[in-house]
């Protein structure tokens, strides 16, 4: 069982790398990837969103919206009720409840971390790589328990590839781009160089 | 000597602003700076000044591969002839004709496995040379920054990676992502995050893999499939292996393998040159190294049924494949490294690593030197980062 979770948290973290594989979560990933600190709380933020929304996400998707789940209610006729259209519009909504109340409770509880992380957590709702975790998960059917440890690598993974970007970047701050490419083109450049650095997970079996 | 400085002095004012060949100044100062060490001297605050320029630095390294290359043109040679020797056809190429005008095809003679070897090799390396060249120049001049003997390095490494059979326009290709997307667009020497050679052999590697794995492109003779002793690990075991070649083979390095990286001996060679000058750091190699041999013996007590990979001592892992080159050459890049002393060892044990890792977990990739590079590289920044911030916070609680 053990081994079984770690393979899984090992392949989300490299083998599926939800920025340099996937490329998800890329507009946040490009926009606050200039300093490693904010960087660090950003990837923190994302790991600690991640880890509590797919489980929630996992449980609203077996317990209400996948076909039958609603048999538990014993309604009659509910085995055959699906409500899986309604995914998205759901995970959203839980996505964006939970930094909301995420955002209420640093405010109250962690005034410091809150305000180093300033607009960039409400910036996580509309974060692709949070969503795109949270539909992996339905994708491929994880249970409770997978599902925790599947957003855990999910976010770790994300952070470690933010906080490389920032590091290179901070380092590139004293090389001589051309005028054309300064700023976000020099960023896409590397950011696909770092990708192709990543390429040496592809194809491992876990 | 006199007369070479007089020369280049009268030719100097041509190149300055407002001379008749202002455009081509970068091409005037590389010819200069062969000859002569730089004029210029400091303005500002005074400083320690040593002999040691980047020049120097590069021509040491750009010398240091010299076993190396030597060595792989007769391996590649003997490699060819053997291969002919039993009966296979020569490859139907012009190298090979070329090849036979000076030599014949005789395995046991130094001078036809030189020749052959040669023959393939050289035209890489002058492909690489003369496009690699052509970019450098060409962004020097336009950017308004120097030609850098760096390329020297880049140019070298680039060409002993390749397998002798590989064909010149990719040759041509590769070294052009590694120049220009890999080092040039960030602004040249100094700049880059990435091992431009590496930065282009993986482009090829990734773009036109049968020309550049598999089992049919390390020996130059019609026909002949010699696997690299790891995809013969990879696929067949440890037994297998020590059938085929012995360690000793394997060590001096008359293996089939890209034309650089076969002979350990050769490349240990350079490397005791690089770490007696103190152009590559002891550091990095030294993790490299231990990190390798950590997770090899962790491997082999994990052990596997399905995996032969998993077998595979230490010692082999340091003979066959890219692994002494890799450790040796491209982990100790100063600009793609990690900087802090620190973040050096962290640096090698993480290729260490990942090297092992991905030669005995990847399936995809018999190889993995090249990539755990590449991968060390990207956190190499992150890696100081860490370091400098360690050290602040250390330095802040001592003076409070």
């Amino acid at each position: 069982m053990f081994e079984h979770f770690l393979s899984l948290f090992v392949k989300a973290v490299f083998v599926e790398n939800m920025a340099l594989a996937f490329f998800l979560g890329m507009c946040t990933f490009l926009a606050v990837s200039k300093k490693m600190e904010a960087a660090l709380g950003l990837g923190i933020a994302v790991v600690v969103v991640q880890v509590v929304t797919v489980p929630v996400n996992n449980l609203i998707f077996n317990l209400l919206l996948r076909e039958g789940a609603l048999s538990w209610t014993g309604i009659d006729g509910a085995e055959n009720i699906d409500l899986s259209f309604l995914g998205y519009l759901s995970y959203i909504g839980v996505i964006a409840a939970l930094v909301q109340i995420m955002e209420m409770f640093l405010d109250k509880y962690v005034p410091a971390l809150y305000n180093a992380l300033g607009v960039f957590l409400p910036l996580i709702t509309v974060n692709c790589a949070i969503l795109g975790a949270s539909l992996f998960m339905v994708e491929r059917d994880y249970t409770f328990g997978e599902s925790v440890v599947y957003g855990a690598g999910a976010g770790v993974g994300w952070a470690l590839a933010i906080m490389a970007l920032a590091g290179i970047r901070e380092k590139l701050k004293y090389s001589d781009v051309p005028a054309g490419l300064q700023g976000l083109g020099i960023t896409f450049i590397t950011v696909g160089l770092m990708s192709l650095g990543f390429m040496s997970f592809s194809g491992v079996q876990l | 000597m006199e007369g070479i400085r007089k020369f280049l002095d009268g030719l100097e004012p041509h190149f300055h602003k407002g001379g008749k060949y202002e455009k081509w100044y970068a091409l005037y100062e590389a010819v200069d700076t062969i000859f002569y060490s730089p004029p210029s001297v400091t303005k500002t605050t005074a400083h320690i000044r040593d002999g040691v320029d980047l020049k120097r630095i590069m021509i040491t390294v750009w010398l240091c591969t010299f076993p190396a290359m030597f060595f792989g043109m007769w391996n590649a040679g003997y490699q060819a002839n053997m291969a002919i020797a039993n009966g296979y056809g020569a490859l139907d190429a012009w190298q090979t004709g070329f090849a036979s005008v000076f030599a014949s095809n005789d395995p046991s003679s130094l001078w036809d496995n030189l020749v052959l070897g040669a023959a393939y090799f050289l035209p890489i390396y002058l492909t690489t040379f003369i496009v690699g060249g052509f970019w450098e120049v060409l962004f020097a001049m336009k950017r308004g920054h120097e030609v850098n003997e760096g390329f020297f390095v880049t140019s070298i490494l680039f060409a002993l990676t390749l397998p002798p059979t590989i064909p010149l326009w990719q040759v041509a290709l590769g070294i052009t992502f590694g120049v220009v997307i890999g080092k040039e667009v960030f602004g040249g020497t100094g700049k880059n995050f990435l091992n431009p050679a590496l930065t282009g052999r993986a482009f090829l590697y990734f773009a036109y893999p049968a020309e550049i794995s598999g089992d049919a492109v390390w020996v130059a003779a019609d026909g002949f499939t010699g696997a690299t002793a790891l995809s013969v690990a990879a696929q067949n075991g440890m037994d297998v292996v020590r059938e085929q070649f012995s360690w000793w083979d394997a060590f001096i390095g008359a293996v089939p393998g890209s034309v650089g990286e076969v002979s350990t001996f050769a490349i240990l060679l350079g490397g005791a040159g690089l770490l007696a000058t103190r152009v590559a750091s002891w550091r990095i190699v030294s993790g490299v190294f231990l990190g390798m041999v950590a997770t090899s013996m962790l491997f082999n007590i994990i052990g596997s049924d399905t995996n032969p990979m998993f077998a595979m001592p230490w010692y082999w892992h340091l003979v066959i494949g890219g692994f002494a080159f890799g450790m040796v050459f491209m982990a100790t890049d100063p600009v793609s490294a990690s900087m802090t002393n620190q973040g050096k060892w962290v640096f090698g044990i993480l290729i260490g690593f990942m090297t092992v890792m991905i030669r005995v977990v990847n399936p995809a990739f018999p190889e993995g030197i090249m990539l755990a590079i590449l991968f060390a590289n990207l956190f190499a920044p992150m890696i100081d980062h860490f370091v400098v911030q360690a050290n602040i916070k250390r330095r802040m609680l001592r003076n409070v």
